[in-house]
């Protein structure tokens, strides 16, 4: 018999699988063409419409009270605009003039969008955060559905166009199985949303909107597929799922393979708040990036090197031993500090970014190793430091012996320009270390702006010529004897992972709530193994085929 | 009437959190409470639409207008609150 089961693809971008019935994020209710009928008690009306704005008020006060702090902080912003009185009298107005309640709230809230708009800069991005307050408002005084993720009462399938930061304020495990867009890239917002909250998820699935509510599917994560099957099926795979995860946090302690062979599994982390878990967690074996923006951004100057070295104190006594790999300030066009004083460019992925910076403003870099150098002193920590955005020898010379001279005995070279990898070999005889940042090498490898979805295929961390400049790096280490590490979200992916470490990457790094999965694929496999998975991908002709061989061998 | 000038305190200017905590403060005062620029015209302090219009930046100068009983007190207040840096750098991202 054919298989007549609906099936899409997309990509993958958080791993694992998830089972149930899709709910669609509900699009912004469509208001009927002004004037609505005709409205026969003015005053009842305006009392609607007044109600409507509160409900939006108070159903926005109360997912902030289940938010993290930051999003509670935006949501609650908007409960205020929903109760602001100048807006109310301006709703009531229209009313009295015979306008229908959700008309009137419609226009009031487009007249001052307009303002917003006009007023331009922050403001003119504040003008799209009205929009939420309006269709929700509409879609009461309509009897439509809310728009915003559903709240159907079981566990789902959460199915939306793409998902905005309001829309995942309150997602969480429990209630949503897996997340699946028929927009975004494997780097936009949903995609870390849902790696950070562990939700299996896949992004540009073309035509899933078009699977109706309630409608069960299933999801897989680590290679983008998306099916349609029977809700007995679904439950059935939702419940060994959720078996596997517990299998996966069984397996504990350090990463390695089946047969022994150590593969550290680091955390990539942005702040110390990012490793306030480590106490109880006996696999924790070090932090791999160490994204040091934090104590920079948002600053009109730089931050003393006092305050640097404190904050420096805190996260290497937090790694309580354990190695960390500090990533030098990386900013530029794209990620602007206001006290660099840099220029705007035309093409800021191409411009002085990263290890560049200091082009400029050396004594920025200076200031922050100097800084690394003392609270290491301090602390006896493990640190190793590395350079983003190197492209040369010379560069990552210059860069070593600055760590070296302070004392620092382990300096590295980020490979995120393809010219790093090529010179891979070369790079090897001047630093002590690589670390390969999958997702802007993909940026630069393929010429395909990771913000931009329609280009997200390209971006695909299984493309051919992506892993063959991983396989160049990893082999020139094996040959000179270094660590060589991958620490984009392509380590991530416990398919991916065992073929990395098959190439001879010797450390992955990841998100926190990814290294369990990882973790469990590693156990599963010989180092043999992953050799043999290494060759499958790196012969495959395209992304989708190297993706689709491994799976196919290990499931075997 | 009551009149009194503020600096903006806030690195990020009259916005996001700062905003609402001064539309809050204004509605709590008890006073009807206006706010705007030197120069043009005052809108309704508990507006938070009306007071993220001012688009006032950390070092601006708005002026508050009340009056009635305790719009003195009121205004001296809100004139603190104003002149306060709320703010805390900005959360990291890669």
């Amino acid at each position: 018999m054919p298989d007549l089961a609906v099936g899409f693809s997309g990509i993958a971008v958080s791993p694992g699988t998830g089972a149930g019935p899709v709910h669609r994020l509900a699009p912004p209710p469509a208001l009927p063409a002004p004037p609505g009928p005709p409205v026969a008690d003015l005053a009842a009306e305006a009392a609607r419409a007044a109600a409507a704005l509160d409900q939006v008020a108070t159903d926005l006060e109360q997912r902030a009270g289940g938010a993290t702090a930051t999003a509670a902080e935006v949501l609650l912003a908007q409960a205020l605009i929903a109760r602001d009185p100048v807006l109310a009298e301006s709703v009531a107005g229209r009313v009295l003039d015979g306008e229908g309640a959700p008309w009137a709230v419609d226009a009031a809230l487009r007249e001052q969008q307009a303002v917003f708009r006009d007023l331009g800069g922050y403001l003119g991005e504040r003008a799209a955060d009205l929009d939420d307050i309006r269709a929700r408002a509409v879609a009461l005084l309509l009897g439509l559905a809310m728009p915003g993720v559903p709240s159907p009462g079981v566990p789902f399938v959460l199915v939306a166009d793409d998902l905005a930061p309001a829309d995942t304020a309150q997602l969480d495990r429990s209630s949503v199985r897996a997340l699946v867009t028929a927009r975004g890239g494997p780097t936009s917002h949903t995609a870390i949303l849902a790696r950070a909250l562990g939700i299996p998820a896949v992004v540009c699935c073309t035509g899933v909107l078009d699977l109706a509510d309630g409608t069960p599917v299933v999801v897989d994560g680590t290679t983008g597929d998306v099916r349609q099957i029977g809700a007995d099926e679904a439950e059935r795979l939702q419940e060994e799922a959720d078996a596997a995860r517990l299998t996966a946090a069984a397996v504990t302690g350090p990463g390695r393979t089946f047969d022994g062979h150590p593969v550290k599994l680091l955390r990539n982390v942005g702040s110390v708040d990012d490793l306030a878990d480590v106490a109880g967690d006996d696999g924790f074996e070090g932090v791999g990036l160490f994204r040091s923006e934090f104590l920079y951004l948002g600053r009109t100057t730089a931050p003393t090197p006092d305050e640097q070295e404190q904050a420096y104190l805190a996260l290497f006594e937090a790694c309580r031993g354990a190695k960390v790999v500090l990533r030098t300030l990386d900013a530029g066009a794209d990620k602007p500090l206001p006290f660099l004083e840099l220029a705007a460019e035309d093409n800021p992925a191409l411009g002085v970014r990263g290890l560049r910076t200091s082009r400029r403003r050396p004594e920025v870099l200076a200031d922050q190793l100097g800084a690394v150098a003392r609270a290491a002193r301090a602390t006896g920590a493990d640190v190793w430091v590395m350079a983003p955005m190197v492209s040369t020898v010379g560069e990552a010379r210059s860069f070593a012996d600055q760590v070296h001279a302070l004392g620092l005995p382990r300096a590295g070279a980020m490979v995120e320009v393809p010219a790093a990898a090529l010179q891979a070999r070369r790079l090897l005889e001047v630093v002590d270390f690589l670390s390969i940042g999958t997702n802007d090498l993909s940026q630069y490898a393929l010429a395909a702006d990771r913000m931009n979805g329609d280009l997200a295929d390209l971006l695909d961390p299984w493309q051919p010529a992506l892993l063959q400049l991983l396989a160049m790096c990893a082999a020139a280490g094996r040959d000179a004897g270094k660590s060589v590490s991958v620490c984009g979200e392509a380590a991530a992916d416990p398919l991916l992972a065992p073929v990395l470490v098959g190439m001879g990457i010797t450390s992955l790094s990841m998100s926190g709530a990814s290294v369990p999965a990882v973790r469990a694929a590693m156990a599963s496999r010989t180092r043999e193994d992953c050799e043999g998975l290494a060759r499958l991908a790196l012969d495959a002709v395209d992304a989708r085929s190297a993706r689709a061989g491994v799976a196919e061998r290990c499931r075997s | 009437m009551t009149r009194r000038e503020a600096t903006i305190g806030s690195r990020v200017g009259l916005h996001a959190r700062p905003a609402a905590v001064f539309v809050k403060a204004s509605a709590a005062a008890g006073v009807p409470v206006r706010i705007g620029r030197p120069d043009g015209t005052l809108v309704d302090a508990r507006s938070m639409l009306g007071v993220l219009a001012l688009g006032a930046r950390n070092g601006d100068t708005v002026v508050l207008e009340s009056s009635g009983e305790g719009a003195d007190d009121a205004l001296d207040s809100l004139v603190a609150l104003l002149e306060q840096d709320h703010d805390e750098p900005a959360p990291a991202d890669a």
